[in-house]
């Protein structure tokens, strides 16, 4: 029911900082959008000014058709949770939950039938009564979470809501979050560092970088076609290797690869699962080292001029450190200028 | 830890000379106010009085000037610090949270006016005072008692609104609270207890302040500072001014521990960090 509308939003600080350049995004109804890249690269800077906490520099701002670009937070439909989830530290969890239905003027009644329902959501049913200092870490953002949920709102905002979570709460978190999301069909803009967090819960992730969209897409789109060196860099692990091609022919170091595109320079990007390794007399990288994982393992490859590479293997035992090897790449794509010029 | 065991190991002279020399200089005239007042005869050369009792309380309790004087300077202490809390309050507002042009000048003018000497600054207003026919008027000495408090009633206030998280008022501006709401239910609360000590203070300090109230009071308003110094100049008898003193110790101690724990040293570092 609910669409977020972004066009053509500028962001510049009194400082000078231009923190979104001209940033366009539809979100659909229900869509979960991940806003991803770098730190400084403006995620929070947008999604404040979604939120009201910041005003556009220009552009526009639309909430299910409703201009809201210049409306204070208290007058949006959108609800957002904080990195340091900001709970009111003088109230306990009922309260906190409680004081923006009171706000809207609800019975006392329904405030506490919603505010009951709402923490069995997060799974924190009968936490009211605790302050909010006597929870977990995990607890307080669910608490926060359940805060912006009371009140229904047509966005949800997320700004790394679980960054000063221990590694394995923030899976299970981020699951939850995805749960409760779907099955309220809430139009939600999340914004994360972690890429591992945008791929496995985003409808769509925004890859951003100097206040601009780099690449949009699916996640396993992006992620299996970046568009740009940086995308390539940013999502998953990526060897790029820079060098010169002449006749067809793409050459680093001892390292050449057929690549059908005019003479000139080239970034090649190569995944370490599609980097294959064989054994050669003549080989073309020595192995620096080898990581058994179990379920695989990862070499890591120098060319004779230094450049590192990784290869994903399946069979790590195969290979031992010092040995010389052959490079057998399964899928390429090719980078000139920040743009994609092949990929196989 | 292993420098705080071993400097505990070690005795530490210089620290138990200070903490001798503390004693003497702070508790000792305590000690000797405090024993003044249930003394009934204590002559030269004993150094225990010969004979205890609470005669002289009665007595201090009984004279009207001491009723007058107490009531003075609670009406004087509470007038002053109600009108401080209005006038610095929202200006601590502004100064911890909004930008405006000359903000750091101003703050610091605050401030400076209590780097000057004191008495100084008293006599060039009591001039003023003088020709504005404030000599010797309640309001008078409301005026300069009040600027006696900004200090405590800017500095530490600043210091505890800077001290609020921004997100926390966000998250309220958030859910749908107006700015005026978010300052109430949020901010205040939140930065409440510190800022109840510093009007604790800024009471406590009012109330035993003397230098601007006789100045700018005498003849015609006597707080109970003033007439406690009026008793010791003039000679009469020394357990008045004690019974007073200790009568007068209790509820400030209180005080001051309170402020005590709720700011903590945090607030004050704030405020000079600030
Ligand atoms: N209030 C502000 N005043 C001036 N510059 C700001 C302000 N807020 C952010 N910036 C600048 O805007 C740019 C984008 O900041 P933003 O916080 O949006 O980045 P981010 O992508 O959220 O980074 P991170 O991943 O570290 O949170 C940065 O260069 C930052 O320094
Ligand atoms: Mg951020």
């Amino acid at each position: 029911m609910s669409v977020l509308h972004i066009a053509e939003v500028t962001k510049t600080f009194s400082g000078g900082t231009h923190a979104v350049n001209s940033f366009s995004l539809d979100v659909a109804d229900g869509e979960l959008v991940c806003l991803l890249g770098p730190s400084g690269s403006g995620k929070s800077t947008l999604l404040r000014m979604v939120g009201g906490f910041e005003q556009p520099t220009s552009g526009r701002i639309t909430i299910d058709g409703e201009d809201v670009t210049h409306l204070p937070p208290e007058r949006r439909p959108t609800g957002m949770v904080f990195q340091s989830h900001a709970l009111w530290t003088h109230m306990n969890v009922f309260k906190n939950l409680a004081f923006g239905l009171k706000l809207r003027r609800m019975p006392a009644g329904e405030i506490r039938e919603k505010v009951e329902a709402v923490l069995e959501l997060v799974g924190l049913a009968g936490y009211g009564d605790r302050m909010t200092n006597q929870l977990s870490g995990g607890q307080q953002q669910r608490v926060a979470l359940a805060r912006s949920l009371v009140l229904e709102p047509k966005i949800l905002l997320l700004d790394e809501p679980f960054a000063s979570l221990d590694q394995h709460l923030r899976e299970r978190l981020r699951e939850e979050v995805r749960d409760i999301q779907q099955r309220l069909g809430i139009t939600t803009l999340f914004v994360t560092h972690g890429q591992d967090e945008a791929l496995s819960m985003a409808d769509r992730i925004v890859v951003m970088a100097n206040g601009k969209t780099e690449q949009m897409g699916r996640p396993d789109v992006v992620y299996r076609d970046p568009k740009t060196p940086f995308v390539a860099g940013f999502i998953g692990t990526m060897n790029l290797v820079e060098g010169e091609v002449t006749n067809g022919q793409f050459t680093r170091s001892d390292f050449t690869f057929p690549l059908p595109i005019a003479d000139g320079p080239a970034t090649l990007a190569i995944r370490p699962e599609a980097l294959d390794l064989t054994a050669s007399d003549t080989p073309k990288a020595t192995v620096h080292r080898v990581t058994d994982y179990g379920s695989h393992g990862l070499v890591d490859l120098d060319l004779a001029d230094g450049t590192r590479l990784k290869s994903m293997v399946a069979h790590p035992d195969l290979f031992r450190t010092g040995q010389g090897v052959d490079l057998k790449p399964r899928a390429v794509a090719a980078y000139r200028n920040n743009q994609q010029i092949f990929r196989s | 830890m292993t420098s705080l065991t071993s400097t505990r190991a070690r005795i530490d002279w210089s620290g138990i000379a200070f903490a001798v020399l503390l004693t003497l200089v702070i508790i000792g005239p305590l000690v000797v106010v405090a024993t003044w007042a249930f003394t009934e005869v204590w002559r030269y050369p004993n150094i225990i009085p010969q004979k205890f009792g609470f005669r002289f309380w009665g007595q201090t309790l009984g004279r009207p000037d001491v009723w007058n004087a107490l009531m003075l300077s609670l009406k004087l202490s509470t007038v002053v610090t109600l009108l401080s809390a209005l006038i610095c309050l929202p200006a601590a507002y502004a100064f911890a949270r909004m930008k405006f042009p000359g903000r750091d000048i101003l703050f610091f003018s605050f401030l400076a006016g209590h780097a000057f000497p004191k008495f100084g600054l008293l006599v060039a207003i009591a001039a003023i005072f003088l020709q504005l026919n404030l000599i010797g008027t309640f309001w008078g000495v409301v005026l300069i008692q009040l600027v006696g408090t900004l200090m405590f009633m800017i500095w530490i206030p600043v210091a505890a609104f800077q001290a609020v998280d921004r997100r926390m008022e966000e998250a309220a501006r958030d859910v749908g609270a107006s700015p005026l709401r978010v300052f109430w239910s949020i901010t205040l609360p939140q930065a409440g207890p510190t800022i109840f000590a510093a009007v604790l203070l800024s009471f406590v300090g009012t109330f035993y302040e003397t230098e601007g109230a006789w100045l700018i009071g005498a003849p015609g308003i006597r707080t109970m500072p003033v007439l406690m110094i009026s008793y010791i100049n003039n000679q009469m008898v020394i357990q008045y001014g004690a019974v007073l003193s200790v009568l007068l110790w209790v509820p400030s101690f209180i005080a001051l521990m309170f402020a005590r724990r709720v700011i903590g040293g945090g607030a004050f570092a704030r405020g000079f960090g600030g």
